[in-house]
């Protein structure tokens, strides 16, 4: 059971990683045993599987012409699936951009994740999750929100965590470090996430810090901070559960370094063959977190490889069918640019509108 | 009635609203144990709590941007950036989520929340000191921005303000902070945000202005009426959503215009203000309608400040050009 103790023996000064298994499989931490029984691991796997099919499908509509830019999550779906593990429904979720599998978790429909991806707004509205934030472009501006969050917790009585999560390339900008200080000042019970996966775009981590590891930022900031092996989702579930366990009982923010890689492109526009070599790609594939889990499973005997197949083949029609949701959503309307800048339209913008409306009537549709 | 500066006036429309509403907090650098640098929330951590009312550290975009996630989960903030020039730490937090975060999330969440910013020149005050951001926030789609010019109105505007459910920029003229005093009700009472004021009628020329270019413009007033001229003020009070019936209106009326702010020219809200006129009274101009602004320069520091800053005198020569044009 990873408690306060195991933290203590985690430094981040120390260059410490938790980790559980490594890349075969294999258990590094004798006796240890997960929170998750073996059903639940079972599932976690099928969950894997699920993103990792969804997320190379985005890419593929994409480079299809279905779909407009995209951020693709390969390689660092065990953060994802392990946080949507202990993420409760009172919690918020403020991500990024790179976390498709803590969205799902969270109760964002997969259309809605196409449909926003596929250039609409409506994407966003989440109609059967509560408190997920949309996606934040800007880099580590939602670290602050969090913060404002966290603060709101504490202010209404509610014991509940905020998840945050930001890139490597985001503990360059400010808000980063405002966001950790405010939490840390105001008491804030946020769980702030680093997915280092080595790159922001093309700038690689030794260009971004000097630091000897992200999890030490928190340090300064008087927080209890912890460098994870983001590949092996044991390790993570472990640190999640005692880090929401920890912000909620203390009141108190915690950073999280999730060491991974990410082993697609930044978006669908980059092309990382102009910034990497394909033996470092080589050498993180072999770190894959599905697979890892894959070879956990099957030398307990709770996996039967034979059975993949069929069961991502039945994935891919559950997903055609969340993008067609999509693809089939009703036409971008005049009022979707105007209607939701304010509670009530000003008059300037409905003359806008009007003057808008009015060219379209006259033109027989011409936008 | 009470006889109150527009300090007290402010303070006294957070005082009503923190204690009838107990999701309102007020925050930023300095505002808790020392009521802020200009004394506008003084003793108001005393009397709601630390809690309620309370210093931040010292981080601008920290505290816009925390202020968003309060505001998304059913609090009311109230924040201040202590200087205008202060407040551009936190363009990315206003502009980029907190203008926009109702759209995105088309409707979901909106961002209930007030951002209090002393601004403008005129108080011989360091660089950074002087500005006048309105038209950046006003150019800004998702933001309300407003400005009081008096006692009176720098209540009802920030009530309404704070009870709207969208984000509002409310630019607090420092100049004249305590330069005017008013009587002004006790009770709650609101100045609706999008209308402008006809502070005085006239029928030989319109002059629009804001802020403490009002109190300027009024003692032009008294200077060209010695020659006959008879001047209609109006106060804009909001810069976004702009009052374009009010504004077409009075120069129908008068066939001349002049637009006086302290803010820089090019692309401010004076040339807003001219496009709207000639979009509504264009075929009433008897001149073409000027404007009297800052330089398109750095506000000077304070020995050089004079230069810049629009005296009475100089509206005088304007209105006068204009109403002999």
């Amino acid at each position: 059971m990873f408690d306060i103790k195991t933290l203590e023996s985690y430094q981040a000064i120390d260059n410490k990683l938790y980790q559980v298994m490594d890349a075969e499989g294999k258990l590094v931490i004798p006796k240890w045993k997960s929170s998750l029984d073996n059903e639940q691991i079972v599932q976690a796997y099928r969950d894997l599987l699920f993103v990792r099919t969804a997320d190379m499908m985005a890419v593929a509509y994409q480079r299809q012409g279905r779909m407009f830019t995209y951020p693709p999550n390969l390689g660092q779906e065990a953060i994802h699936i392990a946080a949507g593990l202990v993420m409760q429904e009172k919690d918020w979720l403020v991500p990024a951009f790179r976390e498709l599998g803590a969205w799902l978790a969270k109760g964002v429909k997969l259309s809605e994740v196409f449909l926003y991806f596929r250039g609409h707004e409506d994407g966003s509205r989440f109609q059967e999750a509560n408190r997920v934030l949309p996606v934040a472009v800007p880099i580590s501006s939602q670290l602050l929100h969090a913060s404002g969050l966290g603060y709101a917790l504490n202010y209404q009585g509610e014991d509940a965590a905020v998840f945050a999560f930001v890139g490597d390339g985001g503990t360059s900008e400010g808000d980063f470090h405002e966001a950790l200080n405010f939490a840390s000042v105001w008491d804030a019970p946020v769980v702030f996430v680093i997915q280092n996966n080595q790159f922001a775009i093309s700038v690689p981590l030794a260009m971004q810090t000097r630091s000897k590891n992200l999890a030490v930022k928190g340090i300064a900031y008087g927080m209890e901070s912890i460098m994870v092996d983001g590949n092996d989702i044991f390790a993570m579930h472990d640190v999640f559960s005692f880090a929401r366990d920890y912000a909620v009982t203390n009141k108190r923010p915690i950073l999280i370094e999730a060491v991974t890689y990410r082993a697609g492109a930044h978006t669908t526009s980059d092309d990382p063959t102009k910034y990497r070599t394909s033996e470092e790609e080589e050498e993180w594939a072999k770190k894959d977190p599905v697979l890892r889990l894959q070879k956990w499973l099957t030398r307990k005997k709770l996996w039967d490889v034979s059975t993949e197949e069929e069961l991502i083949a039945s994935y891919r029609k559950k997903i055609d069918a969340e993008f067609e949701i999509a693809e089939h959503y009703p036409e971008y309307n005049i009022d979707d640019v105007f209607g939701y800048l304010y509670e009530e339209m000003p008059d300037e913008l409905k003359r806008q509108k009007n003057d808008y409306m009015n060219f379209i009537n006259s033109s027989g549709g011409v936008k | 009635m009470k006889v109150m500066n527009l300090v007290q006036a402010i303070n006294d429309a957070m005082d009503i609203k923190l204690q009838e509403d107990k999701s309102i907090v007020v925050y930023g650098e300095d505002v808790g144990v020392e009521g802020g640098v200009f004394r506008v929330t003084e003793g108001l951590q005393v009397k709601h709590g630390k809690e309620r009312v309370f210093d931040s550290p010292l981080a601008e975009s920290g505290i816009a941007g925390t202020a968003l996630g309060m505001a998304i989960s059913g609090m009311k903030p109230i924040i201040e950036m202590q200087f205008d020039g202060f407040s551009y730490p936190a363009f990315n937090q206003i502009i980029s989520h907190i203008a926009r975060f109702r759209n995105r999330t088309r409707g979901k969440y909106h961002v209930p929340m007030v951002i209090r910013i002393p601004y403008g020149g005129g108080i011989n005050a360091l660089e950074h000191h002087s500005e006048s951001p309105e038209a950046y926030f006003g150019h800004t789609p998702g933001l309300k921005v407003v400005i009081p010019s008096t006692p009176y109105d720098a209540k009802g505007l920030l009530i309404a303000a704070i009870e709207d459910p969208d984000p509002v920029i409310y630019l607090e003229p420092k100049r004249i902070y305590r330069a005017i005093k008013q009587e002004v009700p006790e009770e709650k009472y609101q100045i609706p945000i999008g209308k402008a004021k006809v502070i005085s009628q006239g029928e030989d020329i319109t002059v629009i202005a804001y802020g403490a270019m009002i109190r300027e413009v009024q003692k032009a007033m008294v200077l060209v009426k010695e020659k006959g001229i008879s001047v209609q003020l109006i106060d804009l009070r909001s810069i976004w959503p702009i009052d374009r019936d009010t504004i077409g209106a009075a120069v129908r009326q008068t066939g001349r215009a002049l637009i006086v702010t302290e803010a820089q020219q090019s692309y401010g809200p004076a040339a807003e203000l001219i496009s709207v006129i000639n979009e509504e009274a264009f075929l009433s101009l008897e001149a073409p309608p000027k404007r009297l602004t800052g330089f398109d320069t750095v506000i000077p520091l304070p020995l050089g400040e004079k230069h810049y800053m629009i005296s009475p005198q100089r509206i005088a020569w304007e209105i006068e050009k204009l109403v002999n044009y």
